[in-house]
Parts: C-alpha cells; sequence; structure tokens
C-alpha cells in the first residue's frame, strides 16, 4: 500500500496524524507491552514522589503530605549510612575486580586447548552452575561454608582451626564474590568466545609466519579482538552496579554480619516491606537509582573519550 | 605446516590443561556431593562431615519422604504453572511489541524505543512498584508472578534486533496480497521468528522457574508459592517441619540435613539433564544480544 501512493504524495508532506492512522493496527498490536511498560515501569518513577511525602497508605499518594528532602536527609544522617555505602560499592568493587575477568580469563585459556572434546566439556560443564537456581545455590554456600562443612574439613586436613565463617562479618565479601565466580564464570565466557571465533583466521597465520608465538598472539589478536566486547560489557557491568545480586544477600546474610553483608537495596527491602516505612525506604532506593545512573553516564563518556564507542 | 612448540608452550599447556580439569573438579564436585550425600544414610552422612567421594551407607528414606510431601508438590505445580503461562505472556508481549518496532516509517517509534531502553537504566525502584502493584490488586494474586516481570528489556531488545535482520520483501509481497498486519504478524513472521521465539521462552521460563523474589515481596499466601519460596524456608530458614514428621532423638537433624539434600536433587535434577540439549539456544541469545550490546 505504501509503495502505491508514494509518487502521488511523498510521506513528510501528510500530517503525522494521518501517518499515525496509516498505523492503526501496529499501535494495536504494541498497546499491550506499552502499557505494561507505562504500569510497571513508568508509574513507579513517578510514584517516587512519595519519597518527598509523609506518605501514608490511608492517605494515598495525592493526599500525603510532603516534606521536602527530609527522607533523604535522614537516610545520609543515619548511621547505617556510610556502612551500607561502603558495603554496596565494596562488594561490586571486588566483584567487578575478580568476577569481570574470571570469564575473559577463562576464555582466553580455552581458546588455547586444541583438543575440541576437551574444550566442549569443559565448557559445557562449567555453564551448569547457571542453570542451578539462586536459592539452591545459597543452600549450597550455606552448607559449605558451614562450621562442619567442606570448607573447614579441608582446612582441618591442614592442621587450620574451624571458622564460623557466616558469622564472622569478615568473609562475606569474599564468599559473595567467590560463589558468584563459580557461578558464573563459563556462562559469562560464552560471548568471549564468540567473538574469539569471528576473528579473522589469516590475522595468526601471518603472525606465525613473522614468527610470533601463541602468547604473543593472545597478546596482540586475540585480547584487542575481544576489547570491544570487553569495553561494552564493562560499562553495562558498572550500569547495574548498585541493584546487582540483592536476591543473593538477601538469602545469605543473617544479622550478625550485617556489618559487611547490608547493602542499599537489602536496607531498603527491610525498611519498606518487612517494617513498612515507605517514603523513607523509597527516598532511599532513589537515592541508590540515581547513584547508579550517574555511574552508568560516567561509565559511558570515559569509554567514549578512550575508546571512541560507548553504549549510545 | 608443521609447527614446533616451544618448551614454554609445552609447559604451558600443561598447566592449562591441569587448571581447566581443576575448574571442572571444582564445579562438579559440590553437585557431585549432594547427589551422594542424598542416597547416604543420614546418620552416618551426619557424623563424617565434610569430604565424600562414595556414598556412606545406602538409604533413599529422605527421597520418600520428598515424594510425600505436599509442599514440594504444590510448589512444583505452581512453578510449571508459572512457568508455561509466564512463559507464554511474556513471549507475547515481546514479539508483539518486537514486531510493531521494527515497521518501518512508523511515527513515535524513536521515542517509545528510547522509553524502553531507559528502564534498563533507571527504575522505579521496589517501593514504588509494590504499590503500583497493590493498586492495580496484584498483591497475594497468583497473576503477580506472571505480570508484574512480564517483560525484560534485554529480551525485548535480542528480538527486536533478530526482525530487523528479516528481509521486507515478505512483508511487502503479503500486503501486495492484501494481507492487513495482523495476518503478516502472526501468518508470516511469527513462523519465520521460530529461532529467536524459542531462545527468548528459554530465557523467561528459566527466569521464572528460578524466581523466589516476586513470591517474597507479593504473595503471602502459602498455597500459591512457587518452588523456590518452598525451598527458602526448607533449605535457607532451615524449616523441615512442612516436610518431615520431625522426629524424636537427635537423630532429628541428621534426617533433616539429609532431607536438604533429597530436596536439592529433586529440584535441580530436572534442569540440569535437559540444559546440555538446550544449551545452544541459549548460547544463540547471548550472541544475539552481542550483535548491539
Amino acid at each position: 500500500m505504501k509503495s502505491n501512493n508514494l509518487s502521488v504524495q511523498p510521506l513528510h508532506k501528510k500530517s503525522l496524524l494521518k501517518r499515525m492512522a496509516e498505523y492503526k493496527h501496529i499501535y494495536i498490536i504494541l498497546l499491550p507491552t506499552l502499557l505494561y511498560y507505562l504500569i510497571f515501569k513508568y508509574i513507579p518513577m513517578f510514584g517516587n514522589v512519595i519519597a518527598f511525602q509523609k506518605y501514608s497508605i490511608t492517605k494515598g499518594i495525592f493526599e500525603s503530605r510532603f516534606v521536602g528532602m527530609k527522607n533523604f536527609v535522614d537516610f545520609l544522617t543515619n548511621y547505617k549510612f556510610w556502612e551500607l555505602l561502603r558495603n554496596t560499592l565494596s562488594i561490586n568493587f571486588y566483584d567487578l575486580l575478580f568476577g569481570f575477568p574470571a570469564p575473559i580469563l577463562l576464555a582466553l585459556l580455552l581458546n588455547e586447548v586444541r583438543v575440541l572434546w576437551f574444550k566442549k566439556s569443559v565448557q559445557t560443564i562449567t555453564y551448569m552452575p547457571h542453570f542451578i537456581s539462586t536459592v539452591v545455590v545459597c543452600s549450597l554456600i550455606l552448607t559449605f561454608v558451614s562450621s562442619d562443612g567442606m570448607i573447614n574439613s579441608l582446612r582441618a586436613l591442614f592442621g587450620a582451626e574451624s571458622i564460623s565463617f557466616m558469622t564472622e562479618p569478615k568473609y562475606f565479601y569474599t564468599i559473595y564474590v567467590a560463589s558468584g565466580i563459580w557461578q558464573g564464570v563459563g556462562w559469562g565466557s560464552i560471548i568471549y568466545i564468540a567473538t574469539m571465533s569471528s576473528i579473522d583466521m589469516e590475522l595468526y597465520e601471518a603472525a606465525t609466519i613473522d614468527g610470533a608465538g601463541r602468547f604473543k598472539q593472545a597478546l596482540y589478536i586475540t585480547l584487542p579482538g575481544i576489547s570491544e566486547t570487553i569495553v561494552i560489557l564493562l560499562i553495562m557491568r558498572v550500569g547495574q552496579m548498585l541493584s546487582l545480586g540483592y536476591e543473593k544477600i538477601i538469602l545469605l546474610y543473617n544479622p550478625s554480619i550485617y556489618e559487611t553483608a547490608d547493602v542499599i537495596s537489602t536496607y531498603v527491602y527491610r525498611r519498606g516491606l518487612i517494617e513498612g516505612d515507605y517514603s523513607y525506604s523509597a527516598a532511599v532506593g532513589m537515592f541508590n537509582s540515581v547513584i547508579n545512573f550517574i555511574l552508568l553516564m560516567t561509565a559511558n563518556t570515559v569509554s567514549k573519550k578512550l575508546k571512541g564507542s560507548g553504549l549510545w | 605446516m608443521v609447527y614446533k612448540k616451544t618448551k614454554g608452550e609445552i609447559i604451558f599447556d600443561c598447566f592449562n590443561y591441569l587448571f581447566l580439569t581443576l575448574l571442572v573438579v571444582v564445579t562438579l564436585y559440590p553437585c557431585y556431593y549432594v547427589l551422594v550425600a542424598s542416597v547416604s544414610n543420614p546418620i552416618e552422612i551426619f557424623a563424617s562431615n565434610g569430604m565424600l567421594l562414595y556414598p556412606k551407607g545406602f538409604s533413599l528414606s529422605s527421597y520418600a519422604e520428598v515424594i510425600k510431601s505436599d509442599q514440594i508438590w504444590i510448589g512444583y505445580k505452581n512453578t510449571i504453572i508459572y512457568v508455561v503461562c509466564g512463559g507464554f505472556l511474556s513471549v507475547m508481549l515481546t514479539v508483539t511489541a518486537a514486531f510493531g518496532l521494527t515497521r518501518k516509517g512508523l511515527p513515535g517509534k524513536n521515542l517509545i524505543m528510547f522509553l524502553i531502553m531507559f528502564t534498563m537504566y533507571f527504575s522505579g525502584g521496589l517501593i514504588p512498584t509494590y504499590l503500583v502493584v497493590k493498586a492495580v490488586g496484584l498483591l497475594n494474586s497468583p497473576l503477580a508472578m506472571i505480570i508484574v516481570n512480564a517483560v525484560t528489556t534485554y529480551n525485548l531488545i535480542i528480538t527486536i534486533s533478530y526482525f530487523r535482520n528479516m528481509p521486507d520483501t515478505l512483508e511487502e509481497a503479503a500486503k501486495i496480497d492484501g494481507a492487513g498486519d495482523y495476518t503478516v504478524l502472526f501468518r508470516i513472521m511469527l513462523p519465520l521468528a521460530k529461532p529467536i521465539i524459542a531462545v527468548i521462552s528459554l530465557y523467561y521460563m528459566v527466569a521464572i522457574w528460578n524466581n523466589f523474589m516476586t513470591a517474597l515481596i507479593y504473595l503471602s499466601d502459602r498455597k500459591y508459592f512457587p518452588l523456590q519460596m518452598i525451598l527458602r524456608e526448607i533449605l535457607i530458614q532451615n524449616n523441615t517441619d512442612s516436610v518431615a514428621a520431625s522426629g524424636t532423638a537427635d537423630d532429628a537433624q541428621a534426617y533433616a540435613e539429609n532431607l536438604k539434600f533429597a530436596i536439592i536433587v529433586v529440584s535441580t535434577l530436572p534442569i540440569l539433564c535437559v540444559y546440555p540439549f538446550i544449551q545452544k539456544y541459549f548460547v544463540k541469545g547471548v550472541m544475539i544480544g552481542a550483535i548491539k550490546g
């Protein structure tokens, strides 16, 4: 139909309404999904006004009294604030430092394996933990780090004393990050392995003729070949920094290790949904989202400056 | 070309194979341990502590308890309902939106795309979302499990990038033959989009299968709990009362621990048996997603 009247009437001459009418069925097809985004994504965004209110369920969002920045000030001056911020940033920092490069390293090592069945088996087996549910993974962690669990049995072999890992705050970061690597390293490597397979083989052949060994090839061909993927994933990872993994923390932590395990999003969950302090926790949550957004923008800008490419 | 390995490369290869083998052992051992412990004699395993290479004694008593337990099966049933209905709803919403958003010249397309992408980077947050879910009457409704997280923006984006790469000629030919937009969508595009539908169906279904957070936040009635919520009670909160008739002596704890292993096996083994066969679809999804990050 479009092609028929192209010559009669150029597209840009038609009024917007007319053009929209032409697409009315498409809008009807889009409607359910757009409604979903409106109701469950955008209305909550505006629902954040309760962060500036003293929200009461009986009065509702339109009748509740405005209190300005009080909830934010309350949070920023709360004795928990620095602890929560430190934990949130530390867990993410360690996860970024160890958890992010792990799949890249695995992909590079797998790339050097020339025995195909071995490579395929390692891949399939390391994908497996990705398919185990968070609840089960956390229960495995709790079982293995318990005072008579496997980790302590191993330590006992070397004569070390049993440690109660889940009641000592100083071990939580390690447990969180290490278990994350266990579950995600294989799955995370897929994307790098896929990118590596698209690197031009002629580059390797030329390098071999020039006398470059496999280390040099890995360093000067493979690594640069996946660098763009690394950057994109790094930016996305930074953009999720403050929202990541709180389901796992809710399952793992207990009051005796809140000192290191409590992060902003778990605090929002407890204060908001368990204690019913809606306005205050909405303010905390909003603080979290805004910082998150700033981190993402910063990461993207830095990447554009350095590499000339970013997410947008 | 005969390529001769240098000494350094031979040493590296040895370490590489050794390291990867170690990684495989570290990955598999926890799962193997659970399997072996679940068929061991509860008392013996409780006394043994830690490492385990083969079953200590043999007992299927824990499995008998699990099979008798109503809670586990109610959870299983609910989860299957959520996975099937939720998977269907999610895929429909995602595919129809991806179809609409890849039509050429659609007014407002860029604005809609921007608004959708934006939700990936900025979210309303837990509390406002909770209040909205409450306002629309989904609190403590099983529908919350399939509606609240119905569309995942990442899945929508990989579906859009798949549709973008489909040729326009088919649609144009069908339109000339007088087909309307709905006919094009359901008769032509959907059959052609089968590969991406397989990928996102799996993504959505696994996400719903794993989801306990939505239930934790929105559901309070036990009869709607998905399997993962039941598992959380038993495995994380150590509340085995709902499964085991509480034991009489000190052995009770040993039986409770053993029961957990059997429950992990019963709830996880089905997926682990299936995943090697479907992993190629997941891998495909990761690759499509990688085209446009």
